[in-house]
Parts: structure tokens; sequence; C-alpha cells
């Protein structure tokens, strides 16, 4: 018998309160997507501003990287996916299983991450510390852009790992036929990474083969 | 409205032992209440204070340009005061001013729901608020702010003094409240309403929320962004409006503009709402274009995201650009026509009931009236680089913002004070105070329009001598209007105790609010409400036989 969530206040049919919860997520996603609307306009003037200077500091950018980090959260995303069809299908434990995959991938995204501001450090690319040695002023700019970007998305996909805990150890959850909680969390998921699909080609491809 | 109506006929006793203000008298069973009725209450006191803060603000800015030199604050002291009245006004007062009050008292109401879709995320939205707010309050008072409201860049990152950053992360936070507020509502109206809600048979206040939810969840989060790379650049010094480095401290106003322009909109779309409601209530007449008034709702939101530009006319962006959003602010003023048109053919040949919520209302549409045809002349490209930055742009929008946000506020609070509180107050105080306010109001108001037009700049703490006579007759108005703000606070207080029990539907009127107890019970409705007809479907009677109840 699959488990069922209980109807909390002002509702009165479990399939509305699905529904209601679906719903403000989407719009929360709606608003998050807005707030990495503001980065993205940023990116954008900051382009328009100094086309060739863009360019020529994304070429400095560690491709490899971002490209691994792609592969890597396109990946967890699909997990995500297949946890949410998983939990429909009434297969707690793959739901479990794929849940984890993802947050496991999440993981190595943040690790690859930190190798490469790692390697920034190094490299005296990174604003703020003496041996900070920029090539140009517009360079630091990008390299501004760059960290405040890379780190807000990397404090959203924090709480995505969170909340993919969160559910993964929820067995309630896991046996939910309508997978409600995995489906949210999979769809914050998803949010996160979208954002990174955006981010990838605006400061990564954008000077690639320079 | 059928099974509901039980709730209207039900014995003064018996409203009184199920009403949602006797469901417990802790202090815990109002701070943790879920309750979107109790939640209401907490947001009107907290905004009344945060309201009384922010004009005892405006009092100390009136009183130092009684004179042209500087003798009642210093200089830094009156750049703090202006940046306290409008940090506080904006952003705890006026934006969750009706949303959070009347729209979480009353969207439930209704919609025939007995709550919002996420009680729990209410109440969260009211702690993060009031955490917000006097985080806020502490900072402008204890180390004051002197950026204005505006908090534009390099200013604020390079120069400022004071406790910028507390400043700035307040206001972030109290994003926060306005965002969980706007998804409530949304999926609320979504997902709760009464069978035989349709669409077309919501009130109009509920179109307007609408409209208005959509704006706070996708502007909100742009000033959020706004502000977080503000901070970057102001701790962090990884800044991306810098200059010295190329960035573009123009970037940060349109960003701040994205949001803070559809933010206008957030303070007056609510008001526009409650118009409606209060001009066919007053009228007892079907509204004149229901689906003209519903769209205008949504097209105001729609436009009001494109219009953003017309804050940087002389700041040096592309004249093509310029002229588009002159074009797009003019197109934004079509649909706050239509509902001025549309509320004065909802009153002619209405059966009209004078009343107090009446007099507000009407002074509304003069005050908005008049706040908009100036805001057609500062849309104007020519006429904006004459007045830009003076007290003609200060007078527009404290027309639209006071004028009409505030006077729609005190209109929506008399006439759902008997829901509210189950009691009537004094009609007659009612029509003074409204009366008072439309005086004061224009008597403090409409000479800034001529002060602006003669070069007036605003923001600034001495003047030349020829300007004494307009500060003093608009310092005048604002002790006038500060009296007609403070009466309703003791004739509402009064009716509280001595006021007379109000019956379920005191007005006549069709919402479906008004066919639940007034107060309401803890769930709103005995039963689930079924809806046959629409919202504003008045017979229209002759006044001798309307029977007042």
């Amino acid at each position: 018998m699959p488990e069922q969530r209980e109807l909390h206040e002002p509702f009165h049919q479990r399939e509305r309160q699905e529904e209601a919860d679906r719903l403000g997520m989407l719009v929360f996603i709606g608003s998050e997507a807005m707030l990495f609307g503001g980065i993205f306009a940023a990116a954008l003037a900051l382009r328009l501003l100094h086309p060739h200077e863009f360019t020529s500091a994304s070429a400095h950018m560690k491709l490899w990287h971002g490209t691994a980090n792609t592969a890597v959260l396109l990946t967890s995303s699909l997990l995500a996916a297949i946890a949410v069809e998983a939990a429909r299908g009434g297969r707690a434990r793959w739901a479990g299983r794929a849940l984890w995959g993802a947050a496991a991938l999440g993981m190595l995204f943040l690790a690859i991450k930190a190798h490469e501001y790692w390697l920034e450090w190094r490299e005296g690319v990174v604003p703020g510390p003496p041996n900070a040695d920029f090539g140009s002023r517009f360079e630091q700019l990008f390299m501004n852009f760059y960290f405040v970007a890379t780190g807000l998305h990397a404090l959203h996909l924090t709480a995505g790992l969170v909340l993919l805990g969160i559910t993964a150890l929820n067995r309630r959850a896991r046996h939910d036929r309508g997978a409600v909680l995995i489906g949210n969390v999979a769809l914050y998921w998803h949010l996160v990474d979208l954002v990174w699909v955006f981010l990838y080609p605006t400061i990564y491809l954008a000077g690639a083969g320079r | 409205m059928s099974a509901a109506a039980i709730d209207a006929e039900r014995e003064p006793e018996d409203v009184e032992r199920t009403s949602y203000l006797r469901a417990g008298y802790s202090l815990r069973s109002w701070f943790f209440t879920t309750d979107h009725k109790r939640i209401a209450i907490l947001y009107l006191f907290s905004i009344s204070f945060f309201f009384a803060i922010g004009g005892i603000a405006a009092a100390l800015i009136r009183l130092d340009l009684l004179t042209p030199g500087p003798d009642l604050l210093s200089n830094d002291g009156y750049n703090r005061a202006f940046s306290l009245h409008g940090i506080i006004m904006v952003w705890f007062f006026l934006i969750p001013s009706i949303p959070n009050t009347f729209g979480n008292f009353l969207i439930p109401l209704m919609i025939g729901a007995r709550d919002l879709a996420f009680p729990r995320l209410n109440l969260l939205s009211w702690y993060i608020y009031i955490f917000a707010g006097l985080l806020t309050l502490l900072v402008v008072l204890g180390g004051g702010v002197d950026t204005g409201w505006t908090f534009y860049t390099p200013l604020t990152t390079m120069y400022a003094n004071g406790m910028v950053v507390m400043a700035v992360v307040a206001v972030f936070i109290s994003g926060f409240s306005t965002i969980l507020t706007g998804l409530n509502f949304i999926v609320t109206i979504h997902k709760l309403r009464a069978p035989g809600m349709t669409w077309s048979r919501l009130p109009l206040f509920i179109w307007s929320h609408y409209a208005v939810s959509l704006i706070f969840v996708l502007a909100t989060p742009v000033l959020a962004v706004t502000l977080l790379l503000l901070l970057a650049e102001r701790v962090f010094g990884i800044g991306v409006f810098d200059p010295s480095l190329g960035g573009d401290p123009l970037l940060f106003q349109h960003l701040f503009w994205f949001y803070s322009h559809p933010a206008v909109y957030i303070m007056v779309l609510p008001a526009l709402g409650v118009m409606s409601e209060l001009i066919t209530s007053a009228a007892h007449k079907q509204i004149f274009g229901y689906w003209f008034v519903a769209y205008a709702s949504i097209a105001i939101a729609v436009i009001g995201f494109l219009v953003w530009g017309h804050h940087m006319f002389v700041s040096g962006q592309s004249i093509y650009a310029s002229t588009v959003f002159s074009f797009l602010s003019l197109a934004v003023a079509v649909p706050s026509a239509i509902k001025v048109f549309n509320w004065t053919a909802t009153l002619y040949k209405g059966d009209i009931d004078i009343s107090a919520p009446l007099l507000f209302a009407m002074g509304f549409i003069v005050l908005f009236v008049a706040g908009g045809l100036t805001g057609l002349m500062l849309a104007m490209l020519a006429i904006d680089v004459h007045v830009h930055d003076t007290y003609f742009v200060v007078a527009h929008f404290h027309y639209i913002m006071v004028g009409g946000t505030v006077t729609a506020f005190f209109g929506a609070l008399h006439y759902w004070w008997p829901k509210i509180t189950g009691r009537m107050y004094n009609e007659m105080l009612a029509r003074i105070a409204a009366i008072t306010i439309l005086v004061g109001f224009n008597l403090t108001f409409f000479p800034q329009y001529m002060l602006g037009y003669e070069g007036m700049p605003r923001r600034y703490h001495v003047y030349p001598p020829e300007f004494q006579v307009l500060h003093v007759l608009s310092s005048a108005g604002a002790g006038l209007l500060a009296v007609g703000y403070l009466m309703p606070l003791f004739y509402l207080v009064w009716s509280l105790f001595k006021g007379a029990r109000a019956s379920a539907n005191p007005w006549g009127a069709t919402g479906l609010e008004w066919t639940t107890s007034s107060p309401p019970p803890k769930h709103n409705f005995t039963e689930q409400p079924v809806v046959v007809r629409g919202p504003y479907h008045y017979p229209l009677k002759h006044p001798s036989s309307r029977d007042h109840a």
C-alpha cells in the first residue's frame, strides 16, 4: 500500500494540495530564475561595454573544469529525474539510490569547482589577497563577476544538496506514489542545473577557441 | 450566495462565540497563529508602527524646510532623515501595506477558502518582515544611512558613511517576505477558489492582487541580486559596478529600477483593487467593463516591467532607448486611465450611498488622476530634463503613493473595518478625517509641484529665500495631513469598545466576504460556499426601497 501525505489545513482534497505544492515550487523557481536574470543582465552589460576584453578574459577560464562540471551536473539532473520516475513507479529503493547519486554528483561538482578556485588562487587572479595580479583592469572586473556568479550558483547548489539529502533520508517521500516532495526537490535541482547551463557558455565558451 | 448565508444570519452571541478574534487570547495564539486573518492583524499593527516612524521622519524634514537655512538638522542629519523616511516608507509600509493586511485578510474570504494555501509560510513571511523592519530601524536610527532609499553606486559602494551594509542587508531580507507572500497569493488564487468561483467571477480586488503577486515574485529577486552585487562590492571589494575597473555604475540603476519601477505598481495596484470594491459597493451597481478593469491590472503589471528606463533620461543612456522608454511609460497610462473611466462610469446613474469609504475613494480618484497626469509630463523626454530630480518628481510620486495608496489604504480600513472587528465606527468623524486628509494632502504636495517647476531640487537641505512661501505652505499642509492620519487612530480604537455591533453586510455589498458573519468564524465559512453569480451582482433599486442593514 503506497503511503500518502496527510492533508494540511486549508485543503479538502489531496490532489488539490499536491497541485498547490507543485505550483508553489514552480512560482518559486520563476522567482529564482529572475534572481539569476540579474546576473545574466550584468554579464550582457559587461560584454556589450567591453566586447573584446570580455572574450579575451573568458579565454583564460579553465574550460575543461567548466565542461566537466557541465557534464557532471547534467548527469546529476538526470538522476533526479529518474528518482521521480522511480517513486511514481513505486520503486522506493531506486528512488533513494538515484537521489543519493544525484547528491554525490553535486558534491563532485563542488569538488571540481573548488579545485578550479584553488588553481585561480595560485595564479593570483582571485580579487582580494595581496598576491592578486591581473593582466588588465577589465580582467579583474571579469573575475569579480565570475566569482559573484559562480559563488551564488554554488550557494544554490549547496542548498539543493541539503534538500536532496533530506529527501533521500525521508522514507515517506520515497514511498509517495505522487512523488510530491521528490518531484519538487527535483524541480529545484533542475533549476540549479539550468542556471549552470547558461553560466557555462556565458563565462567559459565566450572566449573558447581564441 | 447559498450555503454561506447561514453565517450571515447567525445570532450575535453565536457570532461572538465563534469569532476568530475569540479563538484564543494568549500571546501564543497570536504570535504562532496560522490564521490568515490574525496574521493580517499582526501586519496591520506592524505597518502602522512603521508608517508612524516614517511619518515622524517626514515631519522632521518638513520642519527643517520651514526656513531657507539649515536650522533644525545638520547636513548629515537631513540626509539621514530623508533616507530613513524613504527606506521605511517604501519597503516597510507601502509595499506590504494593502496586500499584506487587506490582501491577507480578504483573499481567502473573497474566493471562499478556509485560509491561504501555505498558512505557515504566511506566518514566516511576517516574521521575516518584522525582523528586517526592526533591523532597518536599528540601523537607520543607530548608525544612520545617508544614501537615500535608492542606494545608488558609486555613492553607496565607495563614499557613503554610516551603516549602509546593514541597511542593505535588511532590505534584502525583507524581500523574502514579499516573495513568500506573492507566492502564497498566486497559489491560493489558482488552487483554492470555492466551487463556482470561476475566473470571471473573481472580485477585481483579487485580480489586482494577482497582478501584484506576479510583480512580487518576478521583480523582487532582481532587487535581491542587485543588492547582493552591491554588498559584494562594498564588503569584499569584488564589484561589477566599479568604474575604476571599467564597470558601469549605471548598470546598478538599470537593475535597481527594473525592480523599483514595478515596485511603484506593487504599491498602487492593490489600491486600484480596493477602489473597484469601494466604488461598486457605494454605487450599488455592477462594475462598468469588468474585463477591461481586470485585464488593465495585468496590463499595468506587464508594461510596468518595461518602463524602468524613464528614471534615467538624464543619465546619458542612448536616446533611442529613452524614446522607447518614454513611449512605454505613456502606454502604461492607458490601462490606468481605463480604470479611472470605468469607475466614473460605474458611479454614473448609480444608487450612490455617500459614506466615508466613498469619500476616500473619490479623494483617491482626484489624487490618482493628478499624480498620473504629471506622470505623463515626466514621461516626456524634454519636460523630464527640465524637472528631473526636482520637487516636481517628489510631488508626482507622492500623489500616487500617498495620495493614491495611503488614501486607498484608509478607504479599505474603513470599508472592511466592520468585517475585521465586527464594530461600526463613527461615520461623521470618518467623513471629517477623509476630507481633512484630502485637503491636507493637496496643501502639502501641490506647492511642491510649483517648487519643482521653478527649480527646487529634491534632497536639498537649504534653498533660496524666494521658495520659502511655498515651503511653509507645504509644511502647514503636512501638519493638517498628520491630523487627518491621526484621527482614525482615535475613533477606530474607540469603536472597538463602544462602536455599534456590525451586521454581516452593513454596506449591502455583494462580495463573498459579506456573506459570512462580522467578524468571521475561525475557518471563514461554516459551510463551503458555492458561488452562483458574479462579484458585482447588484440589483439596482431605488434609494428609498433600499433597506439599510
